[in-house]
């Protein structure tokens, strides 16, 4: 497997029971690039960022990240392994005992021996960095509203610096200019960082600001992976109709 | 990057010069690397009159947003600007960054003066003599609350969630039934035990029949059941209501026209009014066959006697009193559980904590009332 390659997926089948929701699976996603992941809903996208992250064992195939599999992982691996991502879920999936605050300390509690004042600091450099200020470091996720609370997961996906970053749908349930904002700032993280991410997403606009390429998923695998311009050319009648339809046109032209 | 733990260069810095003070920084500046460097940094190896003009990266490793952090961090505590030697154009990056992330150090939380320990304890015996008192008076008007949706659903039964009623009383009343009785048959047993080895001393045995018919029935069977179901049913009340309370169901349910009254509380209190006594009538009579098969076992009452001797000894008053109070301790554990459940917040902490309030309010309920049905009887003269 080539170095620069960052998530290398190979005959991948995952099933709930008898139901199969991918069948011969094959993706790579490149080093430093920012790669979208789309499909109509109930395709499996999230269940792919599952299987990637070790959370849903698959049936067959094999996953690679960073040269290593994950799925044969012994767990001290898998815990340096994770130290290397960092993932933002769909709902934020925050802890909701602990602050945004501890909530982003959680990650450099578990994974370095940091003194607790620096952590604190890097804790609340990392929901500066985020877009929150800092008192919200201070209050309990069910006190922030949902577009704070997508920018204090985010911040926890950050907290180690992570390469790899799994967004689900960060933008989804947001107000058209925080998403903008949202986009924005992945971007900027990506380039300041040199970051690999892996995006989960419906929205277009995301699709057409942030991503390197786009892989399309349906009918149980990939159906195409490209840059948008090489989507649009694909005759499959569902990227047709994405790429193809008002919102598509519209998010295409802002972007261009 | 992707450098694992054991691959890390350590980070460290070096002063150089004299007149121009020149920090060399060399290692991985990285987070999961910076925590000796950190502490040797907040040491404060640097006397505050100190200058640093040039900052020297060019044999830096990695960096990181945390090591950019803590290297800024340095700068701002010694103040001035010092120029940038071979930085590459990440690191610069990095570096502004996080100067314009850094706001001012927030300071330091004020210092809450710690209490003194006695005067501490009274001031929070006081606030929970208060949150009790509060809390039984929002359980009275929750109470009113209930009775009004009831009253409504008098007058109008196609208010009523049947469906509901029905899938409680089989999920808090029938499933129930083995634990009840396999639990009351052992302490019918052991009423019975306690029983035999005192009154052998006075060679009454035969008394045991009394004993565990006046006892069971009167007191045991009711409060047996009633705790059971506490921690059993009014628990899993408070865990339904309060999730769907975090998940906004209850809110969906308010803004569509449902009176959360009507199809949340109304089918659990009925409910477990009409459960409750029949489980106790199943506690009364497999504690009693408890009884009667200890005094069969061990003290040869046999079970023909026992019940002849149950007839005559034991008025059937005593039945009634347990079986009157059975509805109540329904009433006040389904109203406990529910007013539980929707006083949940948004947190899975205010969740657990409202469901242990709700067994442990549940059980003192049951407790209370108890003892004033038993004051209540014995003014009777019953």
């Amino acid at each position: 497997m080539s170095p620069d390659i960052a998530i290398q997926v190979r005959g991948l089948k995952t099933a709930y029971g008898t139901h199969v929701v991918h069948e011969h699976l094959d993706l790579d996603v490149k080093r430093g690039e920012v790669m979208g992941i789309i499909g109509p809903s109930g395709c499996g996208k999230s269940v792919l960022l599952r299987a990637i992250t070790g959370l849903k064992e698959p049936s067959a195939g094999e996953v690679h990240v960073f040269g290593q599999d994950v799925i044969h992982l012994q767990s001290e691996d898998i815990s340096a392994l994770q130290r290397l991502w960092g993932i933002m879920f769909q709902d934020g999936a925050l802890f909701s005992n602990l602050t945004v605050r501890e909530n982003v300390m959680v990650p450099m509690k578990e994974h370095t021996d940091l003194a607790l004042p620096l952590m604190k600091q890097l804790a609340d450099q990392k929901i500066r960095m985020s877009g929150l200020e800092t008192w919200a470091g201070r209050k309990y996720p069910s006190d922030l509203s949902g577009g704070m609370r997508k920018r204090a997961a985010l911040a926890r996906a950050m907290a180690l610096d992570p390469p790899l970053l799994f967004l689900d749908e960060p933008t989804a349930g947001l107000d058209p200019i925080t998403a903008a904002g949202f986009d924005q700032l992945i971007r900027d993280l990506q380039s300041s960082l040199g970051l690999t991410v892996f995006l989960v997403t419906h929205d277009v606009d995301t699709l057409a600001v942030t991503c390197d390429r786009i892989a399309v998923l349906g009918e149980k695998k990939v159906l195409a992976v490209g840059t948008m311009d090489e989507l649009r050319k694909e005759p499959h009648p569902w990227i047709q109709d994405y790429f193809g339809g008002p919102r598509g046109r519209g998010a295409i032209m802002g972007a261009g | 990057m992707l450098k694992q733990g054991d691959l890390l260069t350590e980070p460290t810095f070096e002063l150089v010069g004299d007149a121009p003070q020149r920090l060399v920084l060399r290692g991985d500046w990285v987070v999961t690397a910076l925590a000796d460097v950190d502490r040797e940094l907040r040491d404060g190896p640097f006397s505050t009159d100190l200058m640093v003009t040039e900052l020297d990266l060019s044999e830096l490793g990695g960096l990181d947003t945390a090591g950019a952090f803590l290297i800024d961090r340095t700068l701002r505590t010694l103040g001035g600007d010092p120029a940038l030697l071979g930085a590459s154009e990440e690191a610069q990056s990095l570096l502004h960054q996080a100067r314009t992330l850094a706001t001012q150090e927030e300071h330091a939380p004020p210092v809450v003066e710690e209490g003194h320990g006695f005067v501490d304890l009274l001031e929070r015996t006081g606030r929970n003599a208060e949150h009790m008192w509060h809390e039984a008076l929002e359980s009275l008007s929750f109470l009113g609350a209930t009775l009004v949706a009831l009253s409504t659903i008098v007058w109008r039964p196609a208010k009523m969630r049947w469906t509901a009623l029905v899938a409680v009383m089989e999920e808090a009343g029938l499933d129930a039934v083995p634990i009840i009785a396999f639990l009351s048959f052992f302490v019918g047993m052991v009423v019975a035990f306690i029983g035999a080895t005192t009154l052998a001393q006075f060679g009454a045995t035969i008394f045991v029949v009394e004993l565990v018919g006046f006892g069971v029935l009167r007191e045991l069977g009711g409060v047996l059941v009633a705790i059971i179901i506490a921690g059993r049913t009014n628990s899993a009340f408070t865990a339904q209501i309060g999730a769907m309370k975090m998940r906004q169901e209850i809110d969906a349910m308010q803004t569509l026209g449902l009176n959360p009254m009507h199809v949340i509380v109304a089918p659990r209190v009925l409910a477990m009014m009409i459960m409750v006594p029949v489980l106790t009538f199943i506690g009364m009579l497999t504690a009693i066959a408890g009884g009667m098969t200890v005094g069969w076992l061990i003290l040869d009452i046999n079970p023909t006697v026992f019940f002849n001797r149950l007839q005559d000894n034991v008025p059937i008053d005593q039945f009634w009193i347990g079986m009157s109070k059975a509805p109540v301790f329904g009433l006040a554990i389904a109203l406990i559980g529910c007013r539980q459940g929707l006083e949940v917040g948004g947190s899975v902490q205010s969740l657990g904590q409202h469901t242990t309030k709700s067994v442990v309010q549940a059980l003192f309920a049951i407790i209370v009332i108890d003892a004033f049905f038993a004051l209540f009887y014995q003014e009777l003269g019953i």
